[in-house]
């Protein structure tokens, strides 16, 4: 299925719109605020359509992940071309995109968080002109990440993202913005320079054979790097099981790590969240924190199955620390946008502890716990934005009893609080299920572990709630207006979401399955081939 | 005889032009007095023709001139492009610079010593004989000297110059005397014959080392490579911030050429036909190491005291530092792709430092300052320019899509290529650091003094379009590098090949 606007796919289309957006923004003159506003809604607003048609036009059977074949909706355009010297070979670095079951729920995510960013930061008041222009580039950033399959493309989107999200938390960010948005930026150029290297062994080690010529040609392309085939004899990454591959995976894996994060690189989360503007702060939890579990299952699955299965029980424990500790902390924490930050922690790992598992339900669970964890999350972050926009503060236990001063509002932080501890009927609980019980399987005793966590979500989630939206409402607070149609416009769709995916899968489910299916079973088969049979 | 010498003119031809426009220079500065604009104009001129020859040498052979004295091969046209260009936005610069034109200074001889440095640039990108070598070291040097003290009544200025002559005297007299024993241990200055010297005699090991430390200490100090490094920032802090520019990228190219090719031609091997760096008399002794530790120890001690500037320019000149170190990298490879790596990263790291330069000395003219903290808000008042040495800086850290990730990208391509993954390492970590401290620029323009009424500074077209013709190579060679990389590539494919 070719899906093609002037002879350019509908891909490139969803990932560029953006930038001609922020053309438009820079153009405008800076006072119009609101022509800026409308110019970046409507720009997102024509990403989420065209996400739409994604999602109908999406061919559920196609397994995609290392077959060129099974991805859909691809562009590949040769981008860059370096002749060859006797002593380096032909450099060819395509322009290539196309998505699979791995991306395509990503890719519908970060359409609907940008559209939904940009009604969240209607309140903007300072450099308007400025903060949207460059939350379209972030946006740009954002989707190429999901849709590149070439390394080298999928590196410059990953490092595009940097400078906006500096910027966007540094300028409109909370009083200790700029020591966040610093922490933000080296722990992830700390991570990503890890990747570079670990890009640059892959493309030494891998090689194709041009149908042409007849050379032997360096390649970027992902799809190929996931085939033991084309690794030369003798390369650094040649083999299974060796130093060099576990070195490798261990680069790549702190780089998606800091971004996930997984502890001990969870540090820069909680500041960059509390001092991000809510609309940022949504981005970041909505989509960026996924952006690591998506590089792990992209990368570093098919890529190194060897070391992948290898790791595997550490990676199960650390999804099991995030989980607890996550949800430890966030119990101490009196800052509500800090406790969200803490339990955004907890919930990714139970994406960890999902693609531990290495077997379809924990994968599945794993996907679907980044989708539900987006909107969730993206959910709390803006019900936390509504409050601190009211009342300049955020301490839960400077508040009580607004159930009755804001019932609206009350209503939807309900929605959003039990999706996050994992009611069943809300779309939290079916995707934290299919990760447990695909964890279960395989690292038991981790598992029955970790489902201490649930039990302190919901500990902190259900105090939370008590402490800001039950008991006497102090003084102070007796003015606060319930919640307006804009801030309403951004949560309902998500509390929507929320509850069909509760309700009814399918929807979900059926996007990835069979590239999952696909997944798990080229990953046992790459890293079994070689382990020495008892 | 004769007869080679007429040949030599012929292809001579750069040369001479530069070496007439000086003189047509100092004649125009006598007859009428004190016209800066002209002789900039002139200079101008010249350089074009300069380059015009430049290119028409750009047959892909190689050519020597005067017996091996000089020899025009696609490596040398690169660099000497790369001079000349940086030369041209160096006058373009000057003309702009209110600091020079500050008190009716005569801007004669600047604009002659430029000329006559990017003479001896020239020369050493060509080099093929230690005596010529040494010569054209001194001519730059000599050039540099005055240069660096151009604000006669500043005492900045004068410490510069005197700190630069001082340091340049003794290590040039210490490669004097590396130059010396080398002559002694083979019997030949020129390159080629001391590579077969090598390869037919038993040489003194010991003596052999002894002279390529002291040559190393020469190299060193023009590429400002630490522990030769102790000039640089006070002469970049105290120079004219356009001869700081020119020193930072030309006279640092310059140098990076003539050791590259004193190593790769001198030490090549022609059994393995590899740049395999050690012949057999040096066998159990790598070179490449010596270059790794200072590779290493001059990015980090760069970047490292680098964090802790609050001058802009002094910053960026520890900046400078840092980055040969990056660049040493790639000759630590000893191989084709490693010097095609540094070719590479200094085309891109010519627009990047340059941009940045320029626009410090334009801001600095307009607000007097070259203190970070007096960036605050700059941002706001002038936008443009903010957000161009944004770019600038960006690219200095190696992040894409700026061209400046293309240059580290070659750099640990070539590393991670040949196995020194612990130096390659050791060089991500560096670049994670240097964004510390291009950050602190970043807020105090963009994070700081946000609330307050900005007056904008004003910046007149020509100065846009300088700055335009410096941003958009910066971004465009970070998103399409083929003709770059071909070139590049294309140019050191017959070093070591007579």
């Amino acid at each position: 299925m070719e899906l093609e606007f002037l002879n350019i796919g509908i891909l490139s289309w969803i990932t560029f719109l953006p930038i001609i957006g922020m053309i438009i923004v820079l153009i405008l003159p800076k006072t119009n605020w609101n022509s800026i506003r409308w110019t970046s809604a409507l720009f997102t607003g024509i990403q989420v359509i065209l996400a739409v048609i994604i999602f109908i036009n999406y061919n559920r059977t196609l397994p995609g992940v290392n077959d060129i074949n099974s991805f859909q909706f691809v562009e590949k355009v040769n981008w860059i071309t370096v002749q060859s010297f006797p002593w380096v070979g032909k450099i060819d670095i395509d322009y290539f995109v196309g998505i699979d079951g791995l991306s395509v729920a990503m890719v519908l995510l970060t359409a609907l968080i940008s559209f939904i960013a940009v009604f969240a930061s209607w309140n903007i008041d300072k450099a308007v002109k400025g903060y949207f222009a460059l939350l379209l580039l972030l946006d740009t950033g954002m989707m190429g990440v999901f849709v590149a399959l070439d390394f080298f493309l999928f590196y410059v989107f990953w490092e595009v993202m940097l400078l906006p999200m500096y910027f966007l938390i540094g300028i409109w960010g909370g009083p200790r913005r700029e020591y966040a948005a610093i922490k933000f930026f080296l722990y992830t150029l700390f991570g990503s320079v890890l990747m570079l290297l670990v890009m640059l062994a892959l493309y030494f080690s891998v090689t194709y054979v041009d149908p042409q010529t007849g050379e032997k040609v360096h390649t970027f392309n992902m799809l190929l790097m996931m085939n033991p085939a084309h690794y030369e004899p003798n390369s650094l990454l040649a083999g299974l099981h060796t130093f060099w591959r576990y070195i490798a995976y261990i680069g790549l894996f702190i780089g998606f790590a800091i971004k996930v994060p997984i502890f001990p690189f969870h540090t820069w989360l909680p500041d960059a969240h509390v001092e991000a503007p809510t609309a940022i702060s949504v981005i970041l939890a909505g989509v960026l924190l996924k952006m690591g579990t998506y590089g792990l299952l992209r990368i570093s699955y098919p890529m190194f199955p060897d070391a992948m299965v290898y790791f595997a029980v550490p990676l199960a424990i650390l999804g099991f620390i995030n989980i607890v500790y996550g949800a430890m902390v966030a119990m101490a924490q009196t800052d509500f946008k800090k406790l969200i930050a803490y339990s955004s922690i907890s919930h990714m790992g139970i994406v960890i502890l999902g693609m531990s598992a290495l077997n379809t339900q924990g994968v599945t669970g794993a996907i679907m716990q980044m989708f539900n964890h987006g909107t969730i999350t993206a959910m709390l972050f803006l019900i936390v934005g509504v409050i601190y926009d009211r009342a300049h503060t955020r301490g839960l236990n400077e508040f009580g009893g607004l159930a009755n001063q804001m019932p609206k509002y009350t209503g939807v932080v309900t929605v959003a609080f039990f999706a996050a501890l994992g009611l069943p009927g809300l779309s939290g609980f079916i995707s934290e299920a299919f990760a447990f019980l695909g964890a279960f399987q395989v690292h038991r005793w981790i598992t029955i572990a970790s489902t201490l966590g649930i039990v302190l979500t919901a500990a902190y989630m259900l105090w939370t709630l008590q402490r800001v939206f039950l008991g006497t409402l102090p003084e102070k607070w007796k003015t606060l207006p319930d919640i307006n149609g804009r801030e309403l416009f951004t949560l309902v769709p998500l509390a929507i979401i929320v509850i069909i995916l509760g309700i009814y899968p399918s929807p979900l489910i059926d996007l990835m399955n069979s590239s999952v299916n696909h997944l798990v079973e080229f990953v046992s088969n790459g890293a079994g081939m070689s382990m020495p049979k008892p | 005889m004769l007869q080679q010498i007429i040949d030599s003119v012929r292809i001579f031809q750069p040369e001479i032009t530069l070496t007439l426009v000086a003189c047509v220079v100092i004649i125009l500065d006598l007859v009428f007095k004190n016209r800066p604009r002209m002789l900039a104009i002139t200079l101008l001129i010249g350089f074009f023709i300069t380059g015009y020859y430049l290119i028409q040498q750009m047959t892909g052979m190689t050519v020597s001139a005067f017996g091996n004295m000089f020899l025009i091969d696609p490596y040398s046209i690169f660099f000497r492009l790369l001079i000349l260009l940086t030369s041209i936005f160096i006058v373009v610069f000057s003309l702009m610079s209110a600091e020079l034109y500050n008190g009716k200074r005569k801007l004669g001889e600047y604009y002659v010593f430029i000329t006559t440095a990017t003479l001896g640039m020239f020369l050493m990108t060509g080099a093929g004989n230690l005596l010529m070598m040494y010569l054209a070291i001194e001519l730059t040097s000599i050039s540099s000297y005055i240069l660096a003290g151009y604000k006669k009544e500043v005492p900045d200025s004068n410490e510069a110059s005197l700190k630069y002559i001082i340091y340049g005297a003794v290590s040039s007299g210490m490669m004097l005397y590396g130059i010396s024993i080398i002559y002694g241990l083979t019997g030949s200055l020129d390159f080629y014959n001391i590579n077969t010297a090598f390869q037919t005699g038993e040489v003194n090991f010991l003596a052999l080392v002894a002279a390529n430390v002291l040559m190393i200490v020469g190299f060193g100090f023009k590429i400002s490579a630490v522990p030769f490094h102790f000039w640089t920032p006070d002469v970049y802090e105290g120079a004219p911030i356009t001869i700081t520019a020119f020193l930072s990228v030309a006279s640092k190219a310059a140098g990076f050429a003539i050791f590259m090719r004193y190593f790769f031609t001198a030490y090549y091997d022609p059994v393995t036909a590899a740049l395999s760096g050690t012949l057999a008399t040096l066998s159990g002794f790598d070179w490449n190491i010596i270059i790794a530790v200072i590779s290493v120890a001059t990015m980090t001690i760069g970047n490292f005291i680098a964090l802790w500037q609050t001058n802009l320019k002094r910053l960026l000149a520890y900046s400078s530092i840092a980055h040969a170190g990056y660049m040493l990298m790639g000759v630590v490879v000893l191989s084709s792709e490693g010097v095609a790596a540094v070719l590479i990263y200094f085309a891109v790291y010519l627009f990047m430092n340059l941009g940045a330069f320029f626009i410090v000395m334009l801001i600095a003219d307009k607000i007097g300052s070259e203190d970070i903290e007096s960036y605050k808000g700059l941002g706001y008042k002038a936008p443009f320019m903010a957000v161009s040495l944004s770019i600038f800086l960006i690219s200095l850290t190696g992040l894409p899509p700026t061209a400046g990730f293309i240059g580290k990208l070659y750099l640990f391509a070539a590393l991670i290529n040949h196995q020194w993954i612990w130096l390659a390492i050791i060089g991500v970590l560096n670049s994670v650091v240097s964004l510390y401290y291009y950050v602190k620029v970043f807020r105090n323009m963009f994070l700081r003094n946000i609330d307050e009424e900005h007056e904008q500074l004003k910046f007149n077209p020509i100065q846009v379009i300088i700055t335009i013709l410096l941003v958009a190579p910066t971004l465009i060679l970070g998103l399409y590098f083929s003709p770059l990389v071909n070139l590049a590539q294309a140019s050191v494919n017959i070093l070591g090949l007579k």
